[in-house]
């Protein structure tokens, strides 16, 4: 891969939660437009490599990274960087919901309203189009203005889905969003993906092997800090060139 | 299943049941008889008079009208200058307090300033306050007030804000947004009706105070509203009163004493009544 056809690139990147090192000279390339999944078993370090994508990891003291995250060639760990407009364009969505204490509809404006200025009709059309990327709109279409809170735990992941599509960030990190959802909610945000990668880069984290499989066009496998094999999602569940892979795909692990 | 084990744990059960029932009685009873003796003196005395009267001479008509809008009055302004104060420190001891020296500090001073006795208070607005200006007057029962409030709402606002969990914090750090809309839009908004109740206890505690109104609005047995002038108050009108020899004005003493308590009690159920519907909404 040349650096012109990577979003981002990961270079000895490590990991420190104090003095435990948890991520262990990570490197890749993230693809522009397609979709990466981290696979591995609990505790491997996946969320915690999503977590410097956006440098989450920096409201607590005592975590740091060393090394280069490079985004469109500038490396994002950098000191100068805006870390509020890095954040603006490196979306993310968590595993449990997160709905704001306010409306539905309040909960979709907040982040676009940080950068953008829309008028009250665009705002109302992002609103809609977001939430139906997130196969939400029919479910709250007629009760926009009552509270997020009022949601099932489904139905807020789709509103925490759609929050962070409509801000129409470059980069989506999705740390297993459908843990929480029924199969066929599951189904939607899977073809939501599928949809978003024309115009999104997305990373994934999932445990589901078949969803790894079915969405993503890259595959990561992690083990305890490590990248233990990164390429295509076609090969690497055809063809994985580690035993230990194979194990933890086959079910024979974890 | 071992039987003996299990009767013991039994017997040990109804013993502690029994004692905890006991005490709560007991507890209970006097609180019972307070409120018995209050409301059989108090209610005799409550009349339309009260809230549209002054306080009397001994001997002639009257009412609590000039305490009770001095109450009010210092009540309203002692709160809204220490509530502000009082949630920009809590703010800043949840969400900034984690590293450095000023946060525990601020902790620690704020603790003994919750546990100060209110003539403390009072006696330190006198010697700064009224000594300086050279009169008693309502502003200085509010200042004495605003200090008794402060505490209060640090405390709640900063362990409201406690309970929100991070993964919100987190989810409005990740779309981008500056840390003080954050904490404005999000943290403060899902922690509002615990700070709510924090400021509905504040209040509840110094409309009953009496030391720290000694030495700062003393007192006014003319109506009066200018908060530069000595002000009328229900406390210390209670306390005059009830040590006179006069019957009429202990009347009013406890016609007084079951407003303010009164007020008290709606107070503390309507915080407890905002306090339970944030927990419903999680
Ligand atoms: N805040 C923290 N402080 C200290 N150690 C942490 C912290 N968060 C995670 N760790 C440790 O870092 C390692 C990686 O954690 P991480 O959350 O990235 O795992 P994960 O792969 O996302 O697991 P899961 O699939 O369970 O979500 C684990 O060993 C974990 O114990
Ligand atoms: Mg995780």
């Amino acid at each position: 891969m040349n650096p012109q056809n990577t979003k981002l690139q990961v270079k000895n990147l490590n990991f420190y939660y104090g003095n435990f090192h948890a991520l262990k000279n990570i490197n890749m390339e993230i693809e522009p437009k397609k979709v990466t999944a981290f696979i591995g078993p609990s505790g491997c370090g996946k969320s915690t490599l999503l977590r410097t994508f956006n440098r989450m990891f920096e409201l607590y003291p005592g975590m740091r990274a060393e090394g280069e995250i490079l985004m469109d060639g500038k490396n994002i760990l950098d000191r100068d960087i805006d870390i509020n407009l890095l954040r603006a364009k490196v979306g993310m969505v968590f595993q449990k919901p997160t709905p704001f204490p306010m409306s539905i509809h309040d909960n979709i404006t907040f982040g676009v309203r940080l950068y953008e200025k829309l008028s009250r009709a665009e705002m109302d059309d992002r609103v809609e189009w977001a939430l139906r990327k997130a196969a939400l709109w029919d479910e709250v279409k007629d009760k926009l203005r009552q509270s997020g809170n009022s949601l099932s735990g489904g139905q807020q992941q789709r509103l925490c889905i759609a929050r962070a599509v409509a801000a129409k960030p470059e980069v989506l990190l999705l740390d297993e969003p459908t843990s929480a959802l029924d199969p066929i909610s599951t189904a939607h945000i899977e073809e939501l993906i599928h949809e978003l990668k024309e115009d999104y880069t997305i990373a994934i984290v999932t445990h589901n092997m078949q969803q790894a499989a079915r969405v993503s066009d890259f595959t990561a496998y992690m083990y305890l800090g490590e990248m233990i094999e990164f390429g295509e999602t076609d090969s690497i569940f055809t063809t994985p060139k580690k035993k230990a892979t194979e194990d933890y795909i086959t079910g024979k692990f974890g | 299943m071992n039987n003996a084990i299990y009767r013991r744990r039994r017997m040990v059960n109804a013993f502690n049941m029994g004692a905890s029932m006991m005490t709560m009685a007991f507890g209970l009873f006097w609180l019972a008889w307070i409120l018995w003796t209050l409301f059989e003196m108090g209610l005799s005395g409550i009349s339309l008079d009260v809230f549209t009267k002054i306080t009397p001479p001994p001997g002639s008509e009257g009412g609590l009208a000039n305490a009770i809008y001095g109450s009010v009055l210092m009540t309203f302004f002692g709160t809204l200058i220490g509530t502000p104060i009082g949630i920009l420190a809590g703010v800043y001891l949840a969400e900034f307090g984690s590293r450095g020296w000023l946060a525990p500090a601020t902790r620690f001073i704020n603790d003994i300033l919750l546990s100060a006795p209110s003539i403390v208070i009072g006696l330190f607005i006198y010697e700064v306050y009224v000594v300086t200006v050279g009169h008693f007057s309502g502003w200085a029962g509010s200042f004495a007030l605003s200090l008794l409030v402060i505490p209060v709402v640090v405390r709640t606002t900063e362990n409201m804000l406690r309970l929100v969990p991070n993964s919100l914090r987190e989810a409005a750090i990740a779309l981008g947004a500056p840390q003080w809309k954050v904490i404005l839009f999000v943290t403060l908004r899902s922690a509002k009706a615990g700070v709510l109740t924090g400021i509905l206890l504040a209040v509840a505690r110094i409309s009953g105070e009496t030391a720290p109104l000694l030495f700062t609005a003393l007192n006014n047995q003319f109506m009066s509203l200018n908060m530069n002038q000595p002000m009328a108050n229900l406390p210390i009108v209670i306390f005059q009163f009830a040590m006179s020899p006069y019957e009429d004005w202990h009347r009013l003493a406890w016609a007084g004493s079951l407003l303010i308590t009164l007020s008290v009690l709606t107070l503390n159920i309507l915080a407890r009544w905002f306090g339970g519907r944030k927990n419903q909404s999680h």
